[in-house]
């Protein structure tokens, strides 16, 4: 067992795991955020997608021990005082998701994205979101809500 | 994944001495760990080099552009200094698999792994860089050797790659529409010491097209690549794409790349 402390969502946690812990089951089972999905579990689908340092990671493609001194930020960290993050809400507002399960990843995606291209085109959107699958909306309603987002964060 | 031991190292010489017969150092973890989860490879120890930050960085001097090997390829797409230098090896960084595979895959991991459809090196025999370990420096052409094969020893660790800076360069993949892993990739370099044209992703490994080569030394323009036909056999076969249609996309990618050159 090797001793890990991250910051995950604000928050210091401190824990002994195996190794050969993921990143994705430490958050999921150790720490109960179970917002992060595992999708595919072979580094595909994007929808275990959590920020380390505030970069967009696959957390399934990581290992807890990688993490060790970093901050982590899980979907479960977007929403500040009740409100929604600007991204969530504008999921929301442009129907972005239909079954949701590739949701959590795909906004942990957009947010970095906005934060790299903050004034990104529908083209810009669709490649950097290249790392994320959506087996129901057709990306469509995806785009809208980042090109939607990226406006109201003040791009 | 089968379980294995865990270190972190902070300095090159501690992870050369931690490293034994069946463990395996750990880069950015972006091929690694999927193949370890696929128990398609086991390791007694994992040796992560996320901690040494001699490995990290980004370098310019007058004639060469100097990449730590734990660089993240995030951190070469995004550098200024690469993009003013060689701007070619900041897109093609920029090119690689997703963003979050970019936010942790470094060039170190990648070309030890050699895979045979990576990017990275078209760009290094393209440009003729040498590879520095911590035993020694080689050209790009003696450290890629054969289909995930280089000339790394067990105890050998790439520290940095460096890279001449050229006259001109370009490079343009036809990816893999769901890995972006190159189904072939080009990258066509115009140098003070000739002109070098690197072929990812066609066959089992990385090589120059010499016939290529020739014809842009006398005339650096698509045009004079047109007609240089790459032969079929030896290339890869599989179920992306014949080897024909491989020889196909090396001109193809190779004039885009001419005309991409800047």
């Amino acid at each position: 067992m090797t001793t890990v402390n991250m910051t995950v969502n604000g928050k210091k946690v401190s824990a002994d795991v195996a190794p050969n812990t993921l990143l994705v089951q430490f958050i999921r089972e150790n720490l109960r955020l179970t917002g992060t999905h595992v999708g595919c579990d072979t580094s595909q689908c994007g929808a275990c997608t959590v920020h380390v340092d505030g970069d967009s990671v696959k957390s399934c493609t990581m290992l807890a021990v990688q993490a060790d001194g970093a901050e982590v930020t899980t979907i479960e960290g977007l929403a500040k005082n009740g409100e929604l993050h600007p991204m969530q809400a504008a999921f929301k507002e442009n129907h972005g998701l239909q079954c949701g399960f590739c949701t959590p990843g795909m906004i942990m995606s957009a947010v970095d994205l906005v934060k790299r291209n903050p004034n990104p085109s529908e083209e810009t959107i669709r490649t950097e979101l290249e790392g994320n699958i959506c087996r129901c909306t057709g990306y469509h309603n995806i785009v809208k809500s980042v090109k939607a987002a990226a406006e109201n964060m003040g791009g | 994944m089968y379980s294995f031991d865990y270190e972190r190292p902070s300095g090159v010489n501690e992870a050369v001495s931690a490293i034994g017969e069946d463990d395996k150092f750990l880069a950015g973890g972006q091929t690694l760990l999927p193949t370890l989860k696929l128990r398609l490879a086991q390791a007694g120890k994992l040796v992560d080099l996320g901690g040494i930050a001699e490995l990290k960085g980004i370098s310019v001097s007058g004639s060469e552009v100097s990449i730590g090997a734990m660089t993240r390829h995030v951190d070469v797409a995004n550098s200024a200094d690469v993009k003013s230098a060689i701007p070619a090896l900041s897109y093609l960084a920029s090119h690689i698999g997703d963003a979050q595979v970019r936010n942790r895959g470094t060039i170190g991991g990648s070309i030890s792994n050699n895979d045979p459809a990576a990017d990275y090196p078209a760009a290094l025999v393209g440009l003729g860089a040498t590879v520095h370990t911590n035993k020694r420096s080689l050209s790009a052409e003696d450290f890629f050797v054969d289909l995930f094969e280089t000339a790394l020893e067990e105890d050998e660790l790439v520290t940095k790659v460096t890279f001449p800076i050229p006259e001109k360069a370009g490079y343009a993949k036809f990816p893999n529409p769901a890995s972006r892993y190159a189904l072939t990739g080009v990258f066509v370099a115009k140098t003070a010491q000739g002109v070098r044209v690197a072929v990812t992703g066609a066959g089992p490994c990385v090589f120059r097209q010499t016939d290529m080569e020739a014809a842009l030394s006398s005339n650096f323009s698509a045009d004079a690549l047109s007609g240089i036909k790459t032969e079929a056999s030896g290339l890869s076969a599989d179920i992306h794409a014949s080897a024909d249609y491989r020889a196909n996309l090396i001109s193809v990618m190779a004039a885009r790349a001419v005309k991409a050159a800047s």
